[in-house]
């Protein structure tokens, strides 16, 4: 919370006052902030704690009561016969590709429009980063349409295609801004070096973007893994949907087993979580980027 | 700008482009132009249809937007719409605002806490669901908490009721968004001047007034970011719904963005669907150019 008043603003206040707000204010700030964190917290707390009872502990004693057994049934259930197994891998078969190939095509269009007099560089940014701001709702019935078309409904590769077609205008924009922080004299150099358009991107942009590209792809993939409405939107076989979709599948057919819908909705968060703790720096410069200066 | 800061980003010289660099650009303009702006505009031409999908789109003209304004579940997810907004927009705002400036400051603990705040942003909207679908069951945690604290009347069928089931989702939705604008503001106060702070400490003034005349006032521009994106956010919102109530009981938690999956892809009404898209894209078009024109600002 705020530091409290200062009351009286005398000299002796004056002199010192950071130290002794500080002083003040500290246990005050934790007493407000240790609860408030703690209730925070306390959702995924109960979540975990049901997932490792067993369904007859939940269905005698109720779902909110404390565990009275512990064990990993749940999951077991969860990642077998709820198919979360196999769904996560199927997330991670759709992220990885989408989230590198999107990254590798906006860096391109970056370098192209940072670096080059392209007419209407400016307009042409712009109705990229538009694009990824549109609703999904105005894209979802023309895609699929065009997804059958292409003969790649029902595909994973079509899952990737559109997240890529849906990402790039945002990965374009933030590269495009970094790359124009780097020094022309950088590129200059290379090319009296005798370095051609692909070398100056592949071996000096690329390596110089790397803070930018590791925030982007630590919230890229968030994103990507944590997609619904993409996925029932394109894929119609239920074998084929990423965890989130899968998810929701599995709480349908274990409607009472509240264990198992806990269990995978853990699994489905741990990937996302992991990347959080792992590039924690990196995922919040991503969450920034783009929206503020 | 200054001599030496336009050392720096000087723009590209006027000269020929080498053709690599045009590939560079076409072929990620080419992918987006075919898979977003060319369905965008397919949108338009299939909400002036009707259509099952099979066999060619009948043109009816304007009449799927007048039955839409005839149709009450339509207007019953616009006004959910709008409460969602609201709801959504101010609660999340207060929340993450109010946290931002508490932890802005570098104390014991901070990290701890701006961490578990902002965790639960990288749990997908469904997963958020499900956690508190878990929580709200007429036997679960948050029931069961009321009990223990002796408001046993406020006990209640959360998600099963028409009158608490918007709002049960709206919590679990802020509870998810609150660490994200927390970010987006700490980011802002890290731009403010902390020497106005400290002169207007020394001063006397109290912490509301320096906060409202002094730091508030600097935080013009993320204030308009984060409206946007609320904005833009919230009239996006379904995987949270659909995975907590399915727009349910009776149409209460309905968004438009349901309501739209639920025609096209339940009912195949391709074509009155696509008009609540459009409708969609048309109430969403004002905050996105209000983004945009801050994006340009930023790139000068």
């Amino acid at each position: 919370m705020a530091a409290p008043v200062l009351e009286k603003p005398a000299v002796s206040a004056t002199v010192r006052p950071p130290a002794r707000r500080r002083r003040r204010g500290g246990w005050l700030f934790h007493a407000i902030m240790t609860p408030l964190t703690l209730l925070w917290v306390a959702p995924m707390v109960f979540v975990v704690l049901i997932s490792v009872r067993s369904f007859d502990d939940i269905s005698r004693r109720g779902l909110a009561a404390l565990p009275d057994s512990f064990g990993l049934g749940g999951f077991v259930t969860a990642v077998g016969e709820g198919g979360i197994g196999l769904a996560l891998l199927t997330s991670a078969e759709v992220t990885v590709p989408a989230v590198i190939l999107s990254l590798w095509l906006a860096s391109m269009a970056a370098f192209a429009l940072s670096r080059y007099h392209i007419p209407f560089r400016r307009a042409i940014l712009l109705t990229m980063l538009a694009g990824n701001l549109l609703p999904p709702q105005i894209l979802l019935i023309p895609v699929a349409r065009i997804s059958e078309g292409l003969g790649i409904y029902d595909t994973l590769v079509g899952l990737v295609a559109i997240h890529v077609g849906f990402g790039l205008g945002f990965y374009t924009f933030v590269l495009h801004g970094f790359m124009r922080s780097i020094p022309l004299e950088i590129t200059d150099a290379a090319k009296i070096d005798g370095a051609g358009v692909v070398q100056t991107y592949w071996r000096i942009i690329l390596p110089l973007c790397r803070p930018s590209l590791a925030a982007l792809g630590a919230l890229a993939t968030t994103w990507i893994f944590n997609d619904l409405i993409w996925s029932i939107t394109v894929l119609r076989t239920q074998a084929k949907f990423p965890v989130t979709a899968a998810l929701l599948n599995l709480q349908g057919g274990y409607v009472s087993n509240w264990n198992v819908v806990a269990a995978g909705a853990i699994l489905a968060a741990i990937p996302t979580a992991i990347v959080f703790f792992a590039f924690q720096r990196h995922f919040v410069s991503g969450l920034l980027m783009g929206s503020t200066k | 700008m200054t001599m030496a800061a336009s050392r720096v980003v000087r723009r590209p010289v006027r000269g020929r482009v080498p053709w690599p660099v045009w590939l560079f650009l076409l072929v990620p303009a080419a992918v987006e132009l075919g898979w977003v702006f060319w369905p965008g505009i397919n949108s338009f031409y299939l909400s002036m249809t009707k259509w099952n999908g099979l066999g060619a789109p009948l043109s009816v003209g304007l009449k799927n937007f007048t039955d839409l304004f005839a149709d009450d579940v339509f207007r019953q997810a616009l006004g959910n719409n709008v409460i969602w907004a609201i709801g959504f927009g101010a609660l999340s705002v207060a929340g993450g605002l109010a946290l931002a400036v508490a932890l802005n400051r570098p104390r014991r603990g901070v990290g701890i806490y701006r961490s578990a705040i902002y965790l639960p942003m990288v749990f997908s909207l469904a997963v958020t669901g499900l956690f508190w679908r878990v929580l709200y069951q007429p036997d679960g945690t948050i029931n069961a908490t009321l009990g223990l604290v002796g408001l046993t009347s406020w006990q209640h069928q959360w998600l099963a009721d028409p009158k608490t089931a918007l709002y049960a989702v709206l919590v679990a939705a802020v509870w998810r968004q609150v660490g994200y604008v927390m970010v987006l503001y700490l980011a802002g106060l890290k731009g403010c001047d902390p020497s106005l702070d400290d002169a207007a400490a020394v001063d006397g003034t109290t912490a509301w007034q320096r906060f409202w005349y002094v730091v508030w006032p600097q935080l013009r521009g993320v204030n308009t970011v984060v409206f946007a994106v609320t904005v833009i956010d919230s009239l996006r919102t379904f995987d949270i719904v659909w995975a907590m109530t399915g727009g349910g009981p009776y149409h209460s938690s309905e968004l438009l963005s349901t309501y739209m999956f639920e025609q096209g892809f339940t009912f195949l009404n391709l074509g009155y669907a696509s008009a609540i898209a459009v409708v969609i894209f048309a109430l969403a078009i004002l905050f996105i150019i209000t983004y945009l024109v801050r994006a340009t600002r930023q790139e000068d």
